[in-house]
């Protein structure tokens, strides 16, 4: 009996072997070094990836769950080691990110007595997961994975997170994987119910001016299909979110553009004048509806819907269509008219239009001589992989990058949505290119977000990744700038960085790189960066105090987009 | 503004006792009492939360509750909907008893359940507008100690918990 019996560090390993896991991100440490001792006897069976921080390592299993749709792993050790993952965390649980945490824990018999690097992991990890558990007993190990990889992947996706305290980690116990199937307090999803669906049909046949919203929901329940049928047949523009990017082709003739704060001029628009509104997936952000009290007022709203707590909570709904929206875009299109909807659709055109001049061409084509984030962007676009994934941070590229990036596959957009997570984009794009090497990873950062996770370029260089690193540079923290311009006064308060030679930089680290400063340098610099065998560091130097527009302003309604 | 009885069937879990409140803690929200105890059912709890506030606030509350892994069902009524008590114990100086407390004790209903040679306490049940008119009547006594219970609830639905856990 003595000889079937393994470590529990061994048993986490195995664990992860038989959930598939492929790579998983971490950093070792006192209370976590059984299950490092552990991997190295799989490593032919389980790469690990050494981060050069532990928020770097959950970033990117962030990166990797989002290119991949399976679940991102990351191992880390108690203390500081388990509170540098909270951040992470808390991204993944408000973007629906599925990911399972292992951190270790003091041995049993220390908790509560702050040990050295003690830390009540459960209790700070709990506003940010969406399930935790301490295990104490080497014989719950499996069992705790099991049904958190289950938790992680099912229903809304999120973060769990496993505390395994010492002593289990060294205990000898039994190794019998059984997977998770289902337990009877978690309902992953609701049922359709068929009287939803008719009541959402006969409201859309009806509509004059109906329009759809989707978001990641449609990626996250692999509906891009369903979506697209149902566009097809229904003839209703289609707007996306931030996260819904991708989700949709860009080139599908009923794609109307983008929406929120920093989205396109008429999708904005014109939610205040639809008759329908259709949410598919999607939440209801404050950055997509700007002021809730002139949001959509006079549209009749139905909302498909996975999570029953996102229905109502900012924009009520006449009808719930409650459930995985792959079912319930395919019934819903099987029960509606075959339209078109031509006088409605040109009006986005007519709109669109007007952002063109009004915005656009001096973002992609600008006549003056500082280089603008929209035109390396839209050189970017002629020379990417049609399944180009595009890693961003956040601030003003990101929102420049997402706006004229041409999505035309689902998958291909990560970032940080939800949280705002400044620092998210170098180590994502490690993780999102380490799930494919031979998929093009393009991260578009800025000088700031940079500054807070560049110590993975030494990840970026250990690993080989070939993420293609394009830094705009405006010397700024740029979107705060914008704000303080527009509704500060110009009181530049701590926004200006003096900056060091990230050229320099990204070549310590063995990384090939270089800087523009000129337009006509542009077009060959991105042409070589993206046939580079290799990771390769692209620094354009940017105008210093540019703006994004359109912008919803905080307190605006849609119908009060701005152009300039 | 309204008084809710929130009920919350759930696993016995170590921690959902802390992720139910943070549910609260983090809209502000003040609960007025909570009490928790083991279910019918071997290994299920429920925990009863009276909360003030406006239904829409509610129905998002016990919303995020269900969302909970390790919970079963939470849901919620108002107070008719509700058979609920709560339990106040009274602490009172022997030098202040006169005839007095006799009919007081009558009236309410009240009983003394512990005679000790200084003290003696009084315990009431009720709802909290009967424990309170007593407590207001007792700080006449010179009232050494007032504790009173949250609000432990059955709904007057028919439905079983059974129904819940399959």
């Amino acid at each position: 009996m003595k000889d079937q019996m393994i470590r529990g560090a061994d048993i986490v390993v195995r664990s992860l072997i038989a959930e598939q896991a492929e790579v998983i991100f971490g950093y070792p440490g006192g209370a976590i070094m059984p299950v490092y001792d552990a991997l190295h006897d799989y490593h032919d069976q389980l790469r690990h990836v050494l981060t050069r921080h532990e928020q770097g390592a959950i970033h990117a299993a962030q990166g990797y769950a989002r290119v991949s749709g399976k679940v991102g792993v990351c191992l880390a050790t108690s203390g500081p080691g388990a509170t540098n993952l909270i951040t992470g965390m808390a991204d993944a649980q408000i973007d629906s990110t599925p990911l399972v945490c292992i951190t270790g824990q003091v041995a049993a018999h220390l908790l509560g007595t702050d040990a050295f690097q003690e830390t009540d992991m459960i209790g700070i990890s709990m506003p940010c997961s969406k399930w935790n558990i301490q295990v104490r007993r080497v014989e719950d190990i499996a069992p705790a994975i099991a049904k958190a990889f289950y938790i992680a992947r099912s229903g809304r996706p999120g973060p769990v997170l496993i505390d395994i305290t010492k002593n289990a980690q060294v205990d000898f116990g039994e190794f019998n994987y059984v997977p998770c199937l289902g337990f009877r307090s978690y309902k992953t999803h609701n049922p359709i119910e068929s009287s939803a669906i008719e009541q959402a049909a006969a409201l859309i046949n009806s509509a004059e001016r109906p329009y759809v919203l989707y978001g990641q929901g449609v990626i996250l329940g692999k509906a891009e299909a369903e979506l697209k049928f149902f566009l097809d047949k229904s003839g209703i523009p289609a707007a996306s979110t931030l996260l819904g990017s991708g989700a949709l082709p860009q080139d599908h003739p009923n794609y109307v553009g983008k929406l929120g704060m920093h989205g396109n001029y008429a999708p904005n628009l014109l939610t205040n004048k639809c008759d329908v509104l259709i949410a598919v997936g999607m939440r209801f952000d404050d950055r997509v509806t700007g002021d809730l009290k002139r949001y959509a007022k006079q549209a009749r709203v139905v909302h498909l819907e996975l999570d029953p707590a996102e229905v109502n909570k900012t924009v009520k709904c006449e009808v719930a269509v409650l459930g995985d929206c792959r079912e319930s875009l395919a019934m819903l299109t099987a029960a509606i008219d075959a339209k078109k909807h031509d006088a409605w659709m040109k009006r986005f055109r007519d709109l669109e239009e007007e952002e063109t001049s009004a915005v656009m061409q001096h973002d992609l084509t600008p006549t003056k001589d500082g280089l603008t984030m929209g035109e390396v962007i839209n050189i970017v676009n002629q020379y990417k992989a049609d399944d180009a994934v595009l890693v961003t941070d956040v601030g003003q590229h990101q929102m420049i990058a997402w706006r004229y990036f041409n999505y035309k596959k689902t998958r291909t957009q990560v970032t940080s949505g939800g949280l705002g997570t400044m620092g998210f984009a170098l180590p994502a794009a490690l993780g999102a290119q380490l799930h494919d090497y031979s998929r093009q990873v393009i991260c578009v950062v800025g000088d700031g977000g940079i500054q807070m996770t560049i110590q993975e370029l030494g990840t970026i260089m250990q690993t080989k990744a070939p993420v293609k690193i394009v830094l705009l540079n405006n010397n700024y923290l740029g979107m705060v700038r914008q704000w303080q311009q527009m509704f500060f006064d110009k009181r530049y308060s701590f926004t200006e960085l003096d900056n060091p030679d990230f050229v320099k930089i990204a070549e310590a680290y063995n990384i090939k790189a270089q800087k523009v400063t000129e337009r006509g340098d542009l077009r060959e610099a991105v042409e070589d960066m993206l046939i580079h065998d290799g990771p390769f560091f692209l620094e354009v130097v940017v105008e210093k105090e540019d703006n994004v527009f359109p912008m919803i302003a905080t307190g605006c309604s849609v119908e009060e987009v701005r152009l300039s | 503004m309204k008084r809710y009885t929130i009920f919350v069937i759930t696993e016995n879990f170590i921690g959902i006792l802390n992720r139910i409140t943070i549910i609260f803690t983090r809209r502000g929200i003040n609960i007025n009492a909570l009490t928790a105890s083991e279910s019918r059912l071997e290994g299920i709890h429920r925990i009863t939360i009276e909360v003030t506030a406006t239904e829409e606030t509610v129905i998002q509350l016990v919303n995020q509750i269900e969302k909970i892994i390790d919970v079963i069902k939470a849901f919620y009524h108002e107070d008719e909907g509700v058979v609920y008590q709560e339990l106040a114990l009274y602490k009172i100086p022997v030098s202040k008893l006169d005839g007095g407390l006799e009919k007081i004790i009558r009236q309410h209903g009240a009983r003394i359940i512990s005679a000790e040679p200084e003290f003696v306490v009084l315990e009431l049940t009720g709802h909290k507008e009967q424990t309170q008119e007593l407590l207001e009547i007792l700080k006449e006594y010179g009232l050494l100690e007032f504790a009173r219970s949250g609000r432990v609830a059955v709904a007057k639905r028919m439905l079983t918990i059974d129904s819940f856990v399959k």
